[in-house]
């Protein structure tokens, strides 16, 4: 279970050394038995999945093709409309909710024969940078369980490391994927803003939110990323723009490639990770790559950029969950007002409430234009740097994270501390372009360092080429 | 301080959150932090600079429209599976108006 890949997954299928039954069978008992260690899963779909495996080898006993995902065990961020299975949020407000439809990208990931084995924790409606934000407890990391596996998609990057899921779906906001996919030692991808439809994405910032694709190495996420992308009538925010071929970008072939270093992400950057990201430039080198330095001059007001944006729409988006259509409601509440508030009060999280204050705030009354508004105008000046970067260079390339995995606790009395954690993520998701994380190498403590890859609009043809590339050399 | 504990009792009203007195007084110390780390952005010149409300790239006007063609809806029973009190096919709330 622990070293299979979509393609071996594949090879095995269509050589009956295992039918997809079986394999599902043996992946639920392992992600069952293996769990209580990460707490990565909130449930299991043992049902859904076992049907969906019936499908598949349904098809190849008719001589069909399995599918771009025949057979794969696929774990699901519970933030993601799975029909008849449970979707928490992590929230208590929600412990009980049953989607009612499927996401657009669930329905893609099953028809390409995907069997989604179970939904993963995360923070509260994908609001932290550790996973501790969940009302169902943290994820612990499997590299070192006393570390978190970051955030918000830690249980969907726990997964995977662990090895209890081939592949899964994560959700971005603000590096939601490349920072946990970083922390965890795999390969995390943050698509194009409106490449995956985000029909049945619970909205946290409706203008940020993304789904992605975790996975072992870049070649599976780039299948999964390649089956989910591509326009959904549901989602007017879905990009028209076509879907290339992925694996076909995947030459191996990078010299001459030219690659920005911004040289305000670096100048914050100190230790092993520092020392580990600038190792993977020199390597870079080495393949045959340009690297120059670049500048993008806003950087350092991306984060309250970002934190005033998010809320903004947060506040907005979780507006919905008021006790009277789908969540728990209070039981002391005699008027429809109180029974709102008692609602909303008991049931979400410090931090998530933290979030709804902010969010209210910048857009009442007198801050609108301070806040708002100008973080919109700095958010256009953000994006514009990195358009002007890419008329230069490539891609860029840069830590994903300050620092790797933290202890459990350590920042979680410090919000401004924990928000300073996204600072090389931020960027990325305020533009919509597309990024992701991968490997570069472990500390002396042997806690994983993700590098960034970063490029244009859909650009992800030039960004997994290079990522895979930089894997097998 | 940027922030007044009324203005927190303010805002927690305009967002339907109930805090208590605790939650009160942390959001206070925690809010006012995150608005001042956030008065940076006046440091920045953004004349002439348009508010970026969605991101944007290359596509004909009205790609993100589709045909306006009805289509069946979420059923009743199904959209009422998760209510906290379902009744009659609705939602059922607290009385919001007496009979006089």
């Amino acid at each position: 279970m622990t070293k299979h890949t979509i393609s071996s997954v594949r090879a095995g299928l269509l050589s009956k050394e295992f039918s997809a039954v079986e394999l599902t069978r043996q992946a639920l008992s392992f992600a069952e038995a293996e769990n209580p260690k990460t707490n990565a899963y909130l449930s299991f779909s043992p049902e859904r999945a076992l049907a969906a495996a019936e499908r598949v080898d349904a098809r190849i006993a008719a001589g069909e093709d399995p599918g771009a995902l025949g057979g794969v065990p696929v774990a699901v961020k519970d933030v993601i409309l799975t029909k008849g299975l449970k979707t928490t949020c992590a929230s208590k407000l929600l412990e009980n909710f049953i989607a009612p439809y499927d996401a657009t990208a669930i329905e893609r990931i099953e028809a390409a024969g995907g069997v989604i084995i179970g939904k993963t924790n995360c923070d509260e409606f994908a609001m932290g940078s550790s996973n501790e934000n969940s009302a169902f407890g943290p994820v612990r990391n499997p590299v070192a369980l006393d570390r978190v596996p970051g955030g918000s998609s830690g249980g969907s990057a726990a997964v995977v490391a662990q090895g209890t899921a081939v592949v899964s779906l994560g959700s971005d906001t603000g590096g939601s994927i490349r920072q946990p996919a970083s922390f965890c030692g795999i390969v995390g991808v943050t698509p194009t803003y409106g490449r995956v439809s985000r029909y049945g994405l619970v909205a946290f910032a409706s203008s940020l939110d993304h789904i992605g694709p975790f996975a072992r190495n870049t070649r599976d996420a780039a299948t999964l990323l390649e089956v989910m992308a591509g326009r959904d009538p549901k989602d007017a925010t879905s990009a028209e723009a076509p879907v290339p071929s992925y694996a076909a970008s995947m030459t191996g072939n990078v010299k001459g490639l030219k690659i920005g270093i911004p040289v305000e992400y670096m100048k914050h950057a100190t230790g092993e990770t520092a020392d580990l990201v600038n190792a993977s430039f020199r390597k870079l080198q080495a393949m045959g790559c340009e690297l120059r330095e670049i500048s993008l001059p806003n950087t350092d007001y991306a984060i309250d950029t970002y934190y005033i944006i998010c809320t903004a729409e947060a506040s907005s988006n979780l507006a919905r969950y008021d006790g009277v259509r789908y969540t728990t409601r209070s039981q002391n509440s005699g008027t429809l007002s109180d029974l709102y508030k008692n609602t909303r009060g008991e049931g979400f999280g410090a931090e998530v409430k933290r979030r709804i204050m902010l969010g209210t705030y910048v857009l009442s009354h007198g801050y609108y234009d301070a806040y708002y508004k100008k973080a919109q105008m700095v958010r256009n000046l953000i994006t514009q740097d990195f358009n002007k970067a890419f008329t230069e260079v490539d891609a860029i390339v840069a830590p994903v994270s300050p620092f790797p995995a933290f202890k459990l606790g350590e920042k979680v009395n410090d919000p401004i501390s924990m928000y300073l954690s996204d600072i090389y993520t931020i960027t990325g998701s305020l533009a919509g372009i597309p990024c992701m994380s991968t490997p570069c190498g472990n500390t002396s403590e042997g806690l994983p360092v993700g590098l960034q890859i970063l490029c244009k609009h859909f650009g992800e043809e030039t960004m997994f080429r290079l990522a895979d590339a930089f894997e097998n050399s | 301080m940027k922030l007044t504990e009324k203005e927190v009792r303010h805002v927690a009203n305009l967002a339907n959150l109930n805090l208590t007195e605790e939650e009160v007084a942390k959001m206070l110390v925690d809010l006012d932090g995150i608005l001042e780390h956030m008065d940076r952005l006046k440091e920045i010149n953004t004349d002439g600079v348009a508010p970026m409300s969605q991101v944007l790239f290359d596509a004909g006007d009205t790609a993100s429209l589709r045909a306006d063609v009805p289509m069946p809806s979420l059923p009743n029973a199904d959209a009422l599976l998760n209510a906290p009190q379902p009744g009659q096919g609705y939602f059922k709330v607290p009385k919001v108006i007496e009979r006089s």
